[in-house]
């Protein structure tokens, strides 16, 4: 079956010049394994691919159930620069949100 | 066993300062701190200084100011903020000029300087020190830009020898954000420079309390609808003991909720490597931290590890870079999308037609794809309405302005039922550089001053 990640995740964005962090967290060891297995930067810079042009970098912080996500030239230049009504990010989470995974 | 506890103050410029009354009523805080620069703030303020040398420190601060003093005389709270800006100076005369106004004699009030370093540039530029982009590696060529600013992110330090030199109210130009919620725990414990995961936690609990509501509830992805009585959000409150480890709660007068899901959200915001958080005071290490809920609104953080400071800090630059120009136009049901796709397609051919003079050109369907761009799903035929914005870069302001003239005449010469007309005043836009340098450089000028007001 397939499902959207917002069904078995939260997630918070923020910015840092052109790069942009999304913070991914499970509610348990269970779901947090799904996250590992499918949530892989690869695939995180795929879904992304027309709107984030550098490289994909994953880190993981399984105390919280967390992944760390940072997306390089991901902010048009960043907020400062940017000709984006979302030139800060904000919605890079959500926007994750609508990836297709496996469910468990 | 001693504690000290430290409320939040503002999270941004702009930030509504009603939670750090209640906190300061109701909160039992020795201290209220504030973060009010974020990276794009600091260009809000570089402009605002451009145009009137007596600014360029955030404006709220005569109001939260004037709001907290009376608790600063009653209770002797402490307020540390980085409100100065571009203009810590200034920040400090107009705080001074309140606390004369409201008859506070003897108040004693610190301020930091030295973080700006756009003088000191161009030497450093010609003496031929690396100034490359702290993340592309790309060199720096000075000439080639106008800079606007140039700060160097400063760390705890002078915040804590204002501290020991009596300050009760601290202002600061661009020292780190988790920098004005550590100092205090260093003053207070009389932690040294080398106790890494004490200062290591302490950063962290400046995390968790820099972005105001964002670790109460605020901005909250997971049940957002359950946060309860979201309009009197409450700010968070830190309460840490001497080995560092701390709790995160807030007051019960306010709305909100602190829980193990709203505090892991705030704990990574911004975070890149999560076991190398670089700040100027520690390298924080994440990677083992817990989170416990220990009480109502009440979550404990433990776990948090610290590795020597770096030898450099970062220096964020800022440069003018054109105008963005916008205006926004509504189309109705029936064929919404399709009306909007037509008016898009006739603003271009008129723009090609007069010679495109912008150097950007785009355009965004808002009730469509202006938050998430091309990952929007396709709206539906039978979508009630959708309004078309379109935006350009230019290399001036009258010319970004320009791009108003070519909406309204669709009113009566392109598809029908259009209405909403939003023109947006242009505004400049800036590039960032950032880069590495040698911390001695800039801390042997960095000056803590104390002032009295008499």
């Amino acid at each position: 079956m397939t499902i959207q990640l917002r069904t078995i995740a939260n997630a918070r964005c923020g910015d840092k010049g052109n790069k942009v962090n999304i913070a991914v967290f499970a509610k348990d060891a269970k779901d947090y394994d799904i996250l590992l297995d499918q949530v892989t930067p690869e695939r995180v810079a795929a879904h992304f691919k027309d709107l984030v042009f550098g490289e994909v970098k994953r880190y993981e912080v399984p105390t919280i159930y967390g992944l760390n996500f940072v997306l390089s030239e991901a902010l048009d230049g960043g907020g400062s620069a940017s000709l984006r009504v979302d030139n800060l990010g904000k919605c890079f989470a959500s926007n994750l949100m609508r990836m297709e995974i496996r469910g468990g | 066993m001693r504690k000290v506890r430290i409320g939040a103050a503002q999270g941004f410029y702009g930030d509504t300062i009603e939670p750090a009354i209640l906190t300061a009523k109701y909160g039992d805080v020795q201290y209220l701190c504030f973060d009010c620069l974020a990276e794009l703030t600091m260009a809000i303020l570089a402009k605002d200084h451009a145009k009137n040398p007596s600014h360029g420190y955030t404006k709220d601060l005569t109001n939260s100011i004037t709001c907290l003093l009376p608790f600063v005389k009653e209770k002797g709270i402490k307020l540390l903020t980085n409100a100065g800006g571009i203009n810590p100076i200034a920040a400090k005369d107009e705080v001074m000029r309140i606390a004369k106004e409201l008859g506070m004699d003897g108040l004693k009030i610190a301020v930091v300087t030295g973080d700006n370093v756009l003088e000191t540039l161009p030497a450093w530029y010609e003496q031929g020190m690396d100034l490359s982009h702290a993340d592309t590696k790309e060199p720096l060529v000075l000439e080639d830009k106008n800079w606007l600013f140039a700060n160097a992110y400063l760390g705890v330090w002078p915040i804590v020898e204002a501290l020991q030199e009596g300050a009760q109210i601290v202002i600061t130009g661009r020292t780190t954000d988790p920098a004005q919620f550590l100092a205090p725990l260093i003053y207070e414990f009389g932690w040294t420079k080398d106790e890494w995961d004490k200062l290591a936690a302490g950063i962290m609990m400046g995390h968790l309390l820099e972005c105001s509501a964002q670790s109460t509830g605020g901005n909250y992805s997971g049940d957002w609808e359950g946060i309860p009585s979201m309009e009197s959000i409450g700010y968070p409150i830190a309460e840490v003991e001497e080995s560092g480890e701390f709790m995160i709660t807030k007051i019960e007068e306010a709305g909100g909720l602190v829980s193990f899901d709203t505090v892991r959200e705030q704990l990574l915001y911004e975070i890149h490597d999560p076991s190398a958080y670089i700040t100027p005071d520690v390298v924080v290490d994440l990677s083992e931290v817990t989170l416990t809920e220990v009480a109502p609104n009440t979550v404990r953080v433990t776990g948090i590890k610290g590795k020597p400071a770096p030898s450099t800090l970062k220096v964020v630059m800022g440069y003018e870079d054109g105008f963005l120009g916008q205006s926004l136009m509504g189309y109705s049901w029936p064929d919404a999308y399709k009306k909007a796709q037509k008016a898009q397609e006739i603003v271009m051919q008129k723009i090609e037609m007069q010679g495109n003079p912008f150097e950007k050109l785009q355009f965004d369907y808002v009730g469509y794809n202006s938050l998430h761009g091309p990952l929007a799903t396709p709206p539906s035929e039978d979508i009630n309405e959708i309004y078309l914005r379109i935006v350009v870069k230019a290399k001036s302001r009258p010319l970004a302005q320009a791009i108003q003239r070519y909406l309204p005449p669709l009113a009566l010469n392109g598809p029908p039922s259009l209405a909403g007309f939003f023109t947006i005043p242009p505004r400049q836009l800036l590039g960032m550089w950032s880069t590495l340098v040698n911390r001695q450089l800039v801390e042997q000028h960095v000056q803590v001053k104390l002032e009295v007001v008499s």
